[in-house]
């Protein structure tokens, strides 16, 4: 049984086409399409139900002693109200999840993907065995919704003035100025009695319905890794180049050891493409015949109106403006690399 | 009824009107729909030939890629030269101005073996 969001007889009334996803039954789009969605939110404001998403929250004394432990980044350096982007790693330095950590009034919240929430949920319960008196509660009755586009801070003025990665409180919920698009957004934790009723005031204000088929574009497009793709239990920050999120120098942490050792002989760059053939998951990139890498995200790029990619490549390979081929359905197409911003 | 009268259709979406041994070629409303925005068709050659269900191209939309069957054997005609500038024509138009390719039948008896519309919006319902 396919689990649903406070919103899904809003989805259906909208004409949304629904489909599986990480258990969940969630809109992939709405009737103007993805390309449709996916401009909206480049160019104006859209909005996403992301009601799947896990929200975990962790209190108790020892709470940041616990953070610092399973997760790569630096919990200490977050002030009340902000939040920072973080991995949490296996003791062989791959990815369990990739998560927001944010620091609250008295609690530390986490955001997982909806596919790990379980495994994460796991995986706490079991580490937290090594600290005393921690709480952790899976918040079920909050459903995300995601305000994304230049024009987001125009249908939440009073959140104008709110840092990037900081929360505040708006309209009796937790709200961040956080994202998955690559544009300036909000992110709302709400109470699900209230889901409909927020939803229904972004819908009546013509803000653009959009659904996972954009939510996985626009993120492409920025360059933003997707669990499951970009990582996995073998594939972690490092090879993403997010060693900017994993603080060697903060104390023990899970994977530590690991990551400090780790050779990496991949990197994961962007392709761009001149011809329309669209490269896919697991596609081999190619260089004078010779395999040097696979397609971990592809897609038709709205923006730049090619298909473009997100690809695990041989380092030698991996600078801007090397040229590659790509093996779709038996031909090769020229791809060039570029960072992994697409756009 | 999305599906009109007077084509034909296949188990795997594709539609042909026939017209004395010539068909044209295309997909569905209901297969363009579950494919979301198209953005690319690959299509064979004037000339090349294709047996009943044999694969005669592929069709990519945003979010995936789906092979495309001849539902009639026989020789390429014509490739619809629209489609390499605006692929969208498919989602706008599926069954007139988004066609694929002409067909010069081998076997005309072998329209026998598609189906109706309404045969076709009943496996649909199924």
């Amino acid at each position: 049984m396919l689990k649903r969001t406070p919103l899904y007889e809003e989805h259906l009334a909208l004409g949304a086409k629904m489909v599986p996803f990480a258990g969940w039954e969630m809109p992939v789009s709405y009737p103007s399409g993805i390309i449709a969605e996916h401009l909206a939110v480049r160019s104006n404001v859209g909005i996403f139900d992301i009601g799947h998403m896990g929200v975990i929250d962790l209190s108790g004394t020892e709470t940041l002693a616990f953070i610092q432990y399973i997760a790569t980044n630096d919990a200490s350096l977050l002030s009340e109200n902000e939040c920072q982007y973080s991995i949490l790693c296996n003791e062989s330095g791959g990815a369990i999840d990739d998560i927001l950590v944010y620091r609250l009034k008295d609690r530390y919240r986490i955001v997982a993907n909806a596919s790990n929430t379980d495994k994460v949920l796991a995986h706490f319960n079991e580490q937290v065995k090594k600290f005393a008196g921690i709480n952790i509660e899976h918040r079920s009755g909050l459903a995300m919704q995601s305000l994304q586009g230049p024009k987001a801070k125009d249908i939440a003025p009073e959140l104008s003035g709110l840092k990037h990665n900081h929360c505040a409180d708006w309209k009796g919920m937790s709200v961040s100025r956080t994202g998955y698009t690559g544009e300036d957004g909000f992110e709302f934790f709400v109470p699900k009695e209230n889901s409909v009723e927020v939803w229904r005031g972004f819908i009546d204000r013509k803000v653009q319905p959009c659904g996972l088929g954009s939510r996985d574009t626009l993120r492409l497009e920025a360059g933003l890794p997707l669990y499951g793709h970009e990582y996995n239990d073998a594939v972690g920050p490092l090879e993403v180049g997010y060693s900017w999120a994993v603080k060697f120098e903060k104390g023990d942490f899970i994977g530590k050891a690991a990551l400090k050792n780790r050779m990496v002989g991949k990197k994961l760059v962007g392709l761009k493409l001149s011809e329309k053939a669209v490269p896919r998951e697991g596609y081999l990139i190619k260089v004078g015949g010779k395999v040097v890498g696979q397609v971990s995200s592809g897609t038709f790029s709205p923006t730049l109106k090619t298909p473009a990619a997100l690809a695990f490549i041989d380092k030698e390979f991996s600078r801007k403006g090397q040229a590659v081929e790509i093996e779709i359905r038996g031909n090769l197409y020229p791809a060039v690399v570029s960072a992994k911003k697409l756009v | 009824m999305k599906h009109p009268e007077g084509l034909i259709y296949s188990k795997e979406h594709e539609w042909a009107k026939i017209e004395g041994d010539s068909a044209t070629i295309g997909i569905t409303w209901h297969a363009q729909d579950a494919l979301g925005d198209i953005v690319f068709v690959e299509v064979p050659a004037v000339g090349a030939e294709f047996k009943q269900m044999e694969e005669f191209g592929v069709v990519e939309s945003v979010k995936t890629v789906s092979n495309l069957y001849c539902p009639v054997s026989g020789k390429v005609t014509a490739v619809n030269p629209e489609l390499i500038k605006r692929p969208e024509i498919i989602n706008e138009d599926p069954h007139g101005q988004g066609w694929i390719i002409k067909i010069k039948m081998s076997d005309p008896a072998e329209a026998h073996k598609l189906l109706s519309a309404d045969e076709y919006e009943s496996l649909l319902a199924g």
